[in-house]
C-alpha cells in the first residue's frame, strides 16, 4: 500500500511538476481532489418538486443574484457571478422544498422551520460560494507547503456550509465576528479571493497589506480574524451593543469554536448580553476538536447550544448549508425583535487539522475524516438534492468548478507574484488621524517614521 | 479639584458627542466608586452611562467592540489593578488591531481609572501600571498630575481616535487646584504626547508624572532654600514620551533625576535614562542620571511601612544632592 502510495505521488509529482514528499493517503486525497472530483455522491434526497410557471428569483440578499442566461462572461471574483450555460431556463425546476434535520432546542417554544425553499439561483449561489472557499483553502494549503504562507494557517475546508448558510440569512449591513479559523468569513464577507491569499503570502496586495496575516483580515462589518481564543466574543457583544445603542436593526453574528466554548470570558459576554437584550447570535462551531483535544476531553458538557444557560439555543446540523440558513433567520429574527441574544450550535466538521503542522490523524482516524467526506459533504449534499430535484445540470457544476478554479489559480498567481510591503511602510499604522511620528528602530540610530 | 475636572470633562464630551459613552462598576447609580462620575447617570440615563457586572475581561472586551462598531467608550476600571484580568483586550484587541488591519479598523476608546498607590490598601490595590502600558506599541499613555491636565487630557483622550490609558490617582481626587481661565472652555484641552515645566531651574532636571509632581514641586522648594534651583518637568504623557522636553532640559541643567512611584526595574525612569543616552542630551551630564522609584517589594499595609515604601520628599532632596554631589 505504501509502495503504490509512493507511485501515485510520484506519479502525480511529474504530472504536476511539484515536489511533495511521501504522503499519507489523506494528504493524497487532498492533492488529487484538486483534479479529480473524490467525493462519492450521497443518497438522492427526496424532496417535493413545485413546478410553478417561471417567475423571477426571490431577491438575494446580496446584491445583485445572478441571472440564469447570460451571454457574456463577467469577472469572477465576487459571489453571485454570471455563469454560461446552453440549456434554457424551462428545462430545469426553479425552486424546490427540502426536508431538513429538525434542530434540537433550548429554553425556545419552537425551533426554525423543517423545510426549506431553495431556488435554482440560490442553490447555484450557495455552491458557488462553499466550492470557491474549498479551492481557496486547498490553495492556501498548497501554498503553505511550498513555504510560500508562513506563520499560523488554519483550514476551514468541510465547514463551509456554515459560513454561506450564515451569509446568507443575514445582511451585508450586519456584522460578523470570528476567531482564526476566518478565511471562509473573510470571503462571505466580501474580501476577494486574491487579497486573501496575498494576505496569506504576505504581499502589499492583501487585504491588510500584508500586515496582518492569516488570522488578522478586515472588511466593512467584519471583525477579523482574531488570534485569541474567545477574545472575540466579548467583542461581538460589544458589536451587538453598537447596534442597539445606534437602534439601526442590526444583529451580530459572534462565532467561536468547541474549544472556546469553556472561557470564561464567554460567560461574562453571555451575562451582560442576556441583562441588556443585546442582539447578538452566538454561534458555536463544533467540529469535534479543540486543537488536539476532543469535545468529550474538554468539556464537561459538550451541549454546547445549552451552554448560554439563561440564553434560548439551537443545535444546527452544520453540514447543510438550508439548515443553517433558516437556523440563522430564525436567530436574527429572535434578535431584531428585541428579544435578546440567542445560542447556535453548528456540528460541523474540519477536514484538515487543527493548523498547517497538525496533520490531524494523531487524535482522530482517517477513517473518521473518509467518513465524513463521503456521506456529510455540505457541498456534495447541496449538488446532489439540486441534480436529484432537476434544479441544475451535471454540466452547469463542471463549469463552475472550471471557473473558480481558474479564478482561484488566478489569484494564486497575484498572491505569489504580487511584491511584498515596501520597507517604508514598516511602522505605519500605529495611530489614526495622527501627525507622523517617529519610532524607535532596532538601534538608536534607526529613527524610523510612522504615518496614520 | 481634580476629580470635579474629570466629572467635568466626561459631561462635556457626552454632551458634544452622542456616541460617547461611560461604561464600568459602579459608574452609574453609585456615582462612582470614587465619585467621580458623580450626576452622570441622572443627567445622561441608562443607555449612556453603563453599570457593569464584576467582570472586566467580559465588559473591556464588549467596550473595544462597541469602539470597533463606531461608538467613543469611556472604559472604566475601578483601579488599574483589575485591569490586570482584562489586559489582553486592552492589548491583543485594542492596541495592535490598527496596526494589525493596517489602517482598516479603528478602536477609538479610553481606559481610565485610578493607577498606583493609594493608602493602606495594600499589595493587589496598589500597583503602577505606567510601565506595563507604556511599553506597548499602539496604546497612548497618559497620567495627568493637576485639575487641568486632568480636564484637558481626558477631553483629548476621548476625542482622540485611539486607544489611550488615562491613569489617575485616587489620592490626587480630592485636591483641590486652581483651573485656569482657559480650562473653563468647552473646548478646552491639552495635546496628548507633549510634557510641561511646571518649574523652571537651572541646576537640575525633574522628571516625574502624577502625584510625585507634587513632591517634585515641594522637593523643588526646599531645595531652593539652599540655592539649588530645580527644573520640575511634568511629563503629562508616558507613551509617547515627551523626550525633546526633557533632552532641552537637561541640556540645560546638565544633571537629570527621575521621580516616579512605580517599581524600579523596567520602569518609567528606566526608559527615561535610556532615552537620554542615546541622545544629544548625554554629552550634556555631568553626572550619571538618578532614579528616585518606588521600593522594589510589593506594597505592605501598614503604614510605616507603606510610607517607606514610596519616594518620599526627603528622599528626592536626597537624590538630588548626591545627584549634584554637594
Amino acid at each position: 500500500m505504501q509502495n503504490m502510495l509512493t507511485i501515485i505521488s510520484n506519479a502525480l509529482c511529474r504530472i504536476t511538476g511539484r515536489n511533495v514528499g511521501a504522503q499519507t493517503v489523506s494528504e493524497l486525497l487532498i492533492d488529487l481532489s484538486e483534479y479529480v472530483s473524490l467525493t462519492s455522491p450521497a443518497a438522492p434526497v427526496l424532496a417535493q418538486t413545485e413546478r410553478q410557471p417561471p417567475k423571477p428569483p426571490p431577491v438575494s440578499t446580496r446584491a445583485p443574484a445572478a441571472e440564469l442566461v447570460s451571454s457574456q462572461t463577467d469577472q469572477l471574483d465576487r459571489p453571485g457571478s454570471r455563469v454560461v450555460v446552453s440549456r434554457s431556463f424551462a428545462d430545469f425546476t426553479p425552486q424546490a422544498t427540502f426536508d431538513i434535520k429538525k434542530c434540537d432546542v433550548h429554553r425556545l417554544e419552537e425551533g426554525p422551520p423543517v423545510k426549506a425553499t431553495l431556488t435554482r439561483d440560490q442553490g447555484l449561489q450557495y455552491y458557488r460560494i462553499m466550492q470557491t472557499v474549498r479551492r481557496m483553502e486547498l490553495k492556501a494549503d498548497q501554498l503553505y507547503k511550498q513555504k510560500i504562507i508562513r506563520g499560523f494557517c488554519h483550514l476551514y475546508d468541510g465547514q463551509e456550509a456554515c459560513a454561506a448558510g450564515i451569509e446568507a440569512a443575514i445582511n451585508p449591513s450586519d456584522h460578523l465576528i470570528t476567531a482564526y479559523r476566518a478565511h471562509g468569513y473573510t470571503y462571505t464577507r466580501g474580501v476577494a479571493i486574491k487579497e486573501i491569499l496575498a494576505e496569506l503570502t504576505g504581499r502589499k496586495g492583501g487585504v491588510a497589506k500584508g500586515k496582518g496575516g492569516s488570522m488578522h483580515m478586515y472588511a466593512p462589518h467584519f471583525y477579523g480574524g482574531n488570534g485569541i481564543v474567545g477574545a472575540q466574543v466579548p467583542l461581538g457583544a460589544g458589536i451587538a451593543l453598537a447596534c442597539q445603542y445606534q437602534g439601526n436593526n442590526q444583529v451580530c453574528v459572534t462565532l467561536y469554536g468547541d474549544g472556546a466554548a469553556n472561557q470564561g470570558q464567554l460567560f461574562e459576554a453571555f451575562n451582560m448580553a442576556a441583562l441588556w437584550k443585546l442582539p447578538c447570535i452566538f454561534i458555536c462551531e463544533n467540529n469535534k476538536y479543540g486543537m488536539g483535544t476532543s469535545v468529550e476531553r474538554a468539556s464537561a458538557s459538550t451541549d454546547y447550544y445549552k451552554r448560554g444557560d439563561f440564553i434560548p439555543g439551537l443545535r444546527v446540523d452544520g453540514m447543510d448549508v438550508l439548515c443553517v440558513r433558516e437556523a440563522t433567520q430564525f436567530a436574527a429574527d429572535h434578535c431584531r425583535s428585541g428579544k435578546g441574544p440567542i445560542v447556535m450550535e453548528l456540528q460541523t466538521y474540519r477536514y484538515h487539522g487543527h493548523s498547517m503542522s497538525d496533520p490531524g490523524v494523531s487524535y482522530r482516524t482517517r477513517e473518521e475524516i473518509q467518513e465524513v467526506r463521503s456521506k456529510s459533504d455540505p457541498i456534495s449534499l447541496l449538488k446532489d438534492r439540486m441534480l436529484s430535484n432537476n434544479m441544475a445540470a451535471v454540466e452547469e457544476f463542471k463549469e463552475i468548478d472550471i471557473a473558480i478554479r481558474k479564478e482561484v489559480e488566478e489569484a494564486a498567481q497575484y498572491a505569489t507574484s504580487d511584491p511584498e510591503p515596501p520597507l517604508e511602510e514598516l511602522c505605519n499604522h500605529i495611530f489614526k488621524n495622527d501627525p507622523p511620528l517617529e519610532v524607535r528602530g532596532t538601534h538608536p540610530w534607526a529613527t524610523l517614521k510612522s504615518v496614520s | 479639584g481634580f476629580r470635579d475636572a474629570l466629572n467635568q470633562a466626561m459631561d462635556e464630551e457626552l454632551e458634544r458627542d452622542e456616541r460617547v459613552f461611560l461604561l464600568g462598576e459602579e459608574v452609574a447609580q453609585y456615582d462612582g466608586a470614587y465619585k467621580v462620575s458623580r450626576g452622570l447617570w441622572k443627567k445622561y440615563g441608562d443607555k449612556r452611562i453603563i453599570d457593569t457586572p464584576i467582570t472586566e475581561m467580559g465588559f473591556t472586551g464588549i467596550a473595544v467592540g462597541a469602539a470597533m462598531a463606531g461608538l467613543r467608550p469611556i472604559c472604566e476600571f475601578m483601579t488599574f489593578n483589575f485591569s490586570m484580568q482584562a489586559i489582553d483586550q486592552v492589548i491583543n484587541s485594542a492596541a495592535k488591531t490598527y496596526y494589525m488591519s493596517a489602517g482598516l479598523q479603528s478602536v477609538p476608546i479610553v481606559f481610565r481609572g485610578p493607577n498606583g498607590a493609594s493608602a493602606g490598601v495594600a499589595a493587589q490595590h496598589s500597583q503602577c501600571f505606567a510601565a506595563w502600558y507604556g511599553h506597548c506599541p499602539g496604546l497612548k499613555v497618559v497620567s495627568p498630575w493637576n485639575a487641568e491636565d486632568a480636564k484637558g487630557l481626558l477631553k483629548s483622550a476621548i476625542r482622540d481616535d485611539n486607544p489611550v490609558v488615562f491613569l489617575e490617582n485616587e489620592l490626587m481626587y480630592g485636591v483641590p487646584f486652581e483651573m485656569s481661565e482657559e480650562s473653563q472652555s468647552k473646548d478646552f484641552t491639552i495635546p496628548i504626547g507633549k510634557a510641561k515645566v511646571e518649574r523652571q531651574g537651572t541646576h537640575v532636571t525633574m522628571v516625574t508624572h502624577s502625584r510625585y509632581v507634587s513632591h517634585c514641586l515641594d522637593a523643588a522648594a526646599v531645595l531652593a532654600k539652599e540655592g539649588i534651583e530645580c527644573e520640575v518637568i511634568n511629563l503629562r504623557t508616558i507613551r509617547p514620551l515627551d523626550v525633546d522636553c526633557i533632552e532641552t532640559s537637561v541640556m540645560k541643567t546638565n544633571h537629570l533625576v527621575t521621580v516616579e512611584g512605580g517599581w524600579p526595574q523596567f520602569g518609567v525612569g528606566a526608559e527615561i535614562c535610556a532615552r537620554v543616552m542615546e541622545g544629544p542630551a548625554f554629552n550634556y551630564l555631568d553626572a550619571p542620571a538618578t532614579r528616585v522609584t518606588g521600593v522594589d517589594i510589593p506594597m505592605p499595609y501598614a503604614k510605616i511601612l507603606e510610607d517607606n515604601s514610596l519616594p518620599q520628599i526627603k528622599d528626592i532632596i536626597f537624590s538630588v544632592k548626591k545627584t549634584l554631589n554637594v
